[in-house]
């Protein structure tokens, strides 16, 4: 194996460019929001938090950012309930359609964006929804389904079905066995599924341009300040904290979803 | 029907129901929109096909419906070049695998548009190559060339999209058989040759998948386009966008929005056919 890598040494090289490639723009956000200078380059010309003191004072802002901690909060638990349902039956029963329910669930990741949102905004209009966080909420809903899916399939997949059985044979109803069983051995998945479609929802702009409305979501905010060079400054110490948010959240969720895996070992033994 | 399938067919159900609903229903009424006609602020609700001949017709649309398509494969093809090889990387050269591939998926979750828009700050007149440069004396005049045009749509989408091609040719890659390759050392296969003949045509289902998972959402990406691209580099998704607000011609849009799905449709059938044939051609 050494032998092998020593004949590829650009391999490794070669990584480590890439790595900077993906790392280069996510790390600059942060290092240029304490940029006193309003131009981004180096040399940087002196340390502040000025620019995290002003957003404080944005009243658009703060109210988008309530706008989108509604959707992002009403999206984590409307598809996280819809997920774990389908979830369990995808990993746990025989049914017919399954594959195909499986794969219809799964396409909004693979469907366009743009499609989906100008749809939608169509269908709304049509049946009288008028453009409000409602419908935003149903939009996000439907994209952060598969992910739901599929963080709560590892969830049951690493579970043991015999626990579940050995509830029913000991007398326990069907809803009791699930809210004293396989609730508890899920949650952790549950809570891992919350935070990634919280995130994806949190994040998402195009289906929130379109079907937001008069009230503007987060990153719809953040799309009419970039257009604003003088604005350049406070729209990188906002990217700055909700990258930090972001990290911290999926931190979370990677945690939880682990100790959903040692849980599943518990059970076991 | 037994207990157990009546039970899944019970729990798949709202999940299945919401996303069916959500997918058909929406896509009818863009069907419908699109035989309609916009009327100032009313829409006529009369049967026309003059949508479909506008847009047939209309060399703005015939231009950024190719262009969108051209962009997406280019981004695709560049996007997996570049990835493949860290791929195999992760896949053949490391230890611990789970720390390579967190590794290359935390800046995903840095959302997409601050990725966007720090690539503008990177590339832009005034942004940090430019004035790095500048303050560095090692050019007289801002570069112009590194922004608004499709390079920088290609360099942006190659970065948004890393994720989603390392990790299915990651995945392919880790199920090829290692006694295979071992084989075919023994045979005499060179390295190059070995990897040309038994890895690659291993891990086209790999690169299929990747492809796909990048193609389909580029053909229809709006961020990108919008905020790197320029007037050059504006795709279909902006003219749709336009239909929707400012030019409010929503049967029109609709239209766009249907031709588009068709050509994704029928560009990623006929790319998985040709690459399952290439595929079969090397070995």
């Amino acid at each position: 194996m050494t032998g092998r890598s020593r004949l590829l040494p650009g391999l490794r090289a070669y990584t480590l460019l890439y790595l900077v490639f993906l790392y280069l723009p996510v790390l600059l956000i942060p290092l240029f929001s304490f940029n006193d200078g309003t131009v981004v380059a180096f040399p940087i010309s002196g340390l502040t938090l000025k620019w995290y003191g002003q957003l404080a004072s944005e009243d658009a802002l703060l109210r988008s950012l309530g706008n989108s901690f509604i959707v992002a909060g009403a999206t984590a638990v409307l598809s996280t309930a819809l997920g774990l349902f389908a979830a369990r039956a995808y990993v746990r029963n025989k049914f017919r359609g399954k594959q195909w329910s499986e794969g219809l669930v799964m396409l909004p990741l693979v469907t366009p964006v743009i499609i989906v949102a100008s749809a939608m905004l169509t269908l709304f209009m049509l049946i009288g929804l008028r453009p409000s966080l409602a419908t935003v909420i149903l939009g996000h809903t439907f994209l952060t389904l598969p992910f739901a899916v599929a963080i709560l399939k590892s969830a049951f997949e690493e579970f043991d079905p015999s626990l579940e059985e050995a509830a029913y044979d000991l007398g326990e109803t069907v809803l009791g066995t699930f809210r004293r069983v396989t609730l508890p051995i899920v949650a952790p998945g549950i809570v891992a599924s919350l935070l990634v479609t919280f995130t994806v929802s949190f994040d998402e702009f195009v289906l929130a341009f379109f079907l937001s409305g008069d009230r503007p979501t987060l990153p719809v905010y953040i799309w009419s300040q970039i257009r604003f060079p003088a604005k350049l400054p406070n729209t990188l110490a906002l990217g700055s904290l909700l990258l930090g948010f972001s990290v911290l959240l999926l931190i979370l969720a990677e945690y939880f979803r682990r100790k959903t895996r040692r849980g599943a070992a518990d059970a076991k033994r | 029907m037994s207990d157990n399938s009546r039970t899944g067919v019970l729990l798949a159900m709202p999940a299945t129901a919401y996303v069916g609903l959500l997918v058909a229903a929406p896509l009818g009424v863009l069907v419908l929109y699109s035989f309609w006609t916009q009327t100032y602020i009313d829409i006529d609700r009369s049967f026309t096909w003059d949508n479909y001949r506008t847009a047939f017709t209309d060399p703005l649309v015939r231009h950024l419906l190719i262009r969108s398509i051209w962009m997406a494969g280019l981004v695709t093809l560049v996007t997996v070049a570049l990835a493949y090889p860290i791929a195999y990387f992760v896949a053949f050269r490391t230890r611990n695998k789970t720390f390579w591939l967190l590794l290359i998926t935390i800046p995903f979750w840095v959302s997409y548009l601050l990725r966007v828009f720090a690539w503008k700050v990177i590339l832009g007149f005034n942004g940090l190559i430019n004035s790095s440069l500048l303050s560095a004396g090692l050019i007289e005049a801002p570069l112009d060339f590194l922004l608004y045009n499709e390079f920088a749509v290609i360099l942006t989408l190659a970065h948004a999209w890393a994720p989603f091609a390392i990790l299915p040719i990651y995945v392919s890659l880790q199920k090829v058989d290692r006694s295979l390759l071992e084989a075919a050392t023994d045979l005499g296969c060179g390295r190059a040759e070995c990897f040309l003949r038994v890895t690659l045509p291993l891990t086209i289902p790999g690169i299929i998948a990747s492809s796909l998972i990048i193609f389909i959402p580029t053909v229809g990406d709006y961020v990108t386009p919008a905020l790197v691209g320029g007037s050059d580099g504006k795709m279909v998704a902006n003219l749709i966008q336009v239909y929707f607000g400012a030019a409010n011609n929503w049967p029109l849009g609709a239209t766009l929005s249907l031709m588009s799905m068709a050509a994704v449709g029928v560009v990623a059938v006929v790319f998985v056919v040709l690459l399952r044939r290439a595929g079969r051609v090397i070995r």
